[in-house]
């Protein structure tokens, strides 16, 4: 890092497990979004630190979603939204006009609130991806669909039944083959904007332990409104709140700093369930 | 005398009921109008319509002889008007539903381009088709000038149905195939088409209706030639148009004229109801997902 990294500093180091080297993998600097005009996100700094869990908290509009739609560049979809501010990802500036946005989501894989199964046969909802990234060999494709199957603990409950709809399986079976689609193409990141809450608790559950299984393997940035989710499974947690509707980044730090002895106050009344 | 009072949940039912009364009774008249519509087809035709009658060509003017080669010339003509309209109208209906924003100008005036086309009567199409296929491309009176001026009705049915049914398609299909770094012409192949087929389809079939029984715009564009065509340059006679002539320039054509016209009507309700199906279908699925 060069020396004016002084967004937030990370304070003396808290007891607890140590994840991984804080290497920044992620680099957010300035960035701001407006919807129509709007702003939505109002200059966040912040870094994602590699093989690390970091949550996304805060209150319902604050800009949680958005915030991870500008890591994968999901926001080009979006008419009139404009971003600004620079996005490095592994030192690369994503919205340089050079960088291949194809290529870059194949590294950042996503995972969105509700699941999204395609309309399709289980194993061609893996397949599909990986056919149009170029992955087409038979025993290949079969090879990952089983790896991934097996890494999100779904394996045993579909291989009998690969060709069935995904539309026949439970929402939190569901979830997870679309966790699985997104580990099938390798990615680095994976974003995960509040993948259990449309989950019932023991799905989600299950869910939460997978996402702890990958910790270290990927660098994963989660949205979530469950508190006790973040504080178990988070080893950084950053809190967004929103000021005029525009939403502002509070606090960043390791996780247990943030839950336990938050620096901010509206933090403070927020982790301890006060206000939001 | 005392005034009788009638309690409010009674008055309430009377209302209920009349106004269920009514509404059965509009039913009823509808239906009443087809049955009794299809009726009067099926007692005039049967008579006459026999396996010979789909397989001979007329004869007589179609006094006597079958419909033969003007079934051929309805197919040739509906052929056409779909190998034609099909590419254009879904091109035009991929644009509009994936490409350009709900209210974009561009946008607004393609749609009310093709909301002024279906208003317009056909047979000011047959009069455009006549002066520009006809005459200016040098087409004629053909199969092929024919074809192309029902093409011409047909894109805005098939071009607002197809649109409708990839606007159904979630967007959360869009996003995350995005997502996956899925290019969007590969998630319209993939994904997007394969879900709105069954809205597709139902647009081709009621298209497909419409060109069967039109018969003005073809008055001046494929002509009233009832041999048998030779090629697509040749003129055919529509089976609708046939039927008309049958009736109002033939004396004794009446019973060839309801038999064709029994074979007109049985092919649009076998087409409709397939296209009703398709419908039914899509509705279930939209609920499924
Ligand atoms: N496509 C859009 N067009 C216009 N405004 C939008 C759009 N998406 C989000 N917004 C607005 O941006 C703000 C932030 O929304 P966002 O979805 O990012 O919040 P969030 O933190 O994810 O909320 P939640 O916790 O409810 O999911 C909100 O005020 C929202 O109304
Ligand atoms: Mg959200």
């Amino acid at each position: 890092m060069n020396g004016n990294h002084d967004a937030f500093t990370l304070g003396p180091l808290e007891t607890g497990p140590a994840c991984c080297v804080p290497h920044p993998l992620i680099q957010v600097r300035n960035l701001s979004l407006q919807y129509d005009g709007k702003t939505a996100l109002d200059t966040i700094t912040l870094d994602i630190y590699q093989g690390c869990i970091t949550a996304l908290i805060g209150p319902s509009g604050c800009g949680k979603t958005s915030f991870l739609s500008t890591i994968n560049r999901l926001t080009d979809l979006i008419p009139r939204c404009n971003v600004t501010g620079q996005i490095l990802v592994g030192g690369q500036d994503i919205r340089h006009p050079n960088c291949d946005v194809q290529t870059l989501r194949r590294r950042i894989g996503m995972v969105f609130q509700k699941p999204v199964p395609f309309p399709l046969s289980i194993r061609r909802n893996l397949s599909l991806p990986l056919n149009e990234h170029g992955v087409t060999r038979k025993n290949e494709v079969a090879a990952i669909i089983e790896q991934v199957l097996r890494d999100v603990g779904l394996w045993n409950e579909v291989h009998d039944r690969l060709d069935a709809s995904a539309l026949s399986l439970s929402g939190g079976q569901q979830q997870r083959l679309c966790i699985a689609r997104a580990l099938a193409l390798n990615p680095e990141i994976l974003l995960m904007d509040e993948p259990c809450s449309a989950l019932d608790p023991m799905a989600s559950g299950v869910v939460e332990d997978l996402i702890c299984r990958l910790q270290g393997r990927y660098t994963i940035v989660i949205v979530t409104h469950n508190l006790a989710q973040a504080r178990r499974i988070a080893n950084y947690a950053a809190f967004f709140w929103v000021r005029e509707r525009a939403g502002q980044l509070v606090e960043f730090g390791r996780s247990q700093q943030i839950f336990e002895s938050p620096r901010h106050e509206l933090t403070a009344a927020y982790v301890n369930g006060s206000r939001g | 005398m005392p005034e009788i009072i009638i309690p409010v949940s009674v008055r309430q039912k009377i209302r209920d009921f009349s106004l269920q009364g009514l509404m059965y009774l509009a039913v009823l008249l509808v239906s009443a109008v087809f049955v009794w519509l299809l009726a009067d087809l099926v007692q005039g035709g049967m008579a006459h319509l026999s396996w010979t009658f789909l397989t001979e060509s007329p004869r007589d003017a179609g006094r006597s002889g079958g419909i033969a080669s003007i079934l051929v010339s309805t197919l040739l003509i509906l052929l056409i008007a779909l190998i034609a309209a099909i590419p254009l109208a879904w091109a035009t209906a991929v644009l509009l539903a994936e490409f350009v924003p709900i209210d974009s100008r561009f946008g607004r005036i393609v749609r009310f381009s093709l909301y002024v086309l279906a208003g317009v009567p056909s047979i000011v199409f047959g009069l455009f088709g006549n002066a520009f296929f006809s005459i200016y491309l040098g087409f004629g009176f053909s199969i092929l000038s024919g074809g192309l001026t029902l093409a011409c009705m047909l894109l805005p049915i098939l071009t607002s149905t197809a649109e409708a049914g990839m606007r159904a398609v979630p967007d959360a299909y869009r996003l995350s195939a995005a997502a996956l770094g899925m290019t969007r012409t590969a998630a319209l192949i993939h994904l997007i088409f394969p879900a709105a087929a069954p809205a597709l389809a139902a647009g081709l079939l009621i298209g497909i209706g419409r060109a069967l029984a039109e018969t003005a715009a073809l008055l001046f564009t494929s002509g009233y030639v009832d041999r048998m065509p030779d090629s697509l340059l040749d003129s055919g006679r529509a089976l609708a148009l046939h039927i008309f002539d049958l009736s109002m320039n033939v004396p004794g054509g009446d019973m060839p004229a309801y038999a064709a016209a029994l074979v007109l009507v049985s092919l649009l309700l076998g087409i409709n109801s397939l296209a009703m199906m398709f419908a039914h279908g899509l509705q279930r699925r939209r609920i499924l997902t």
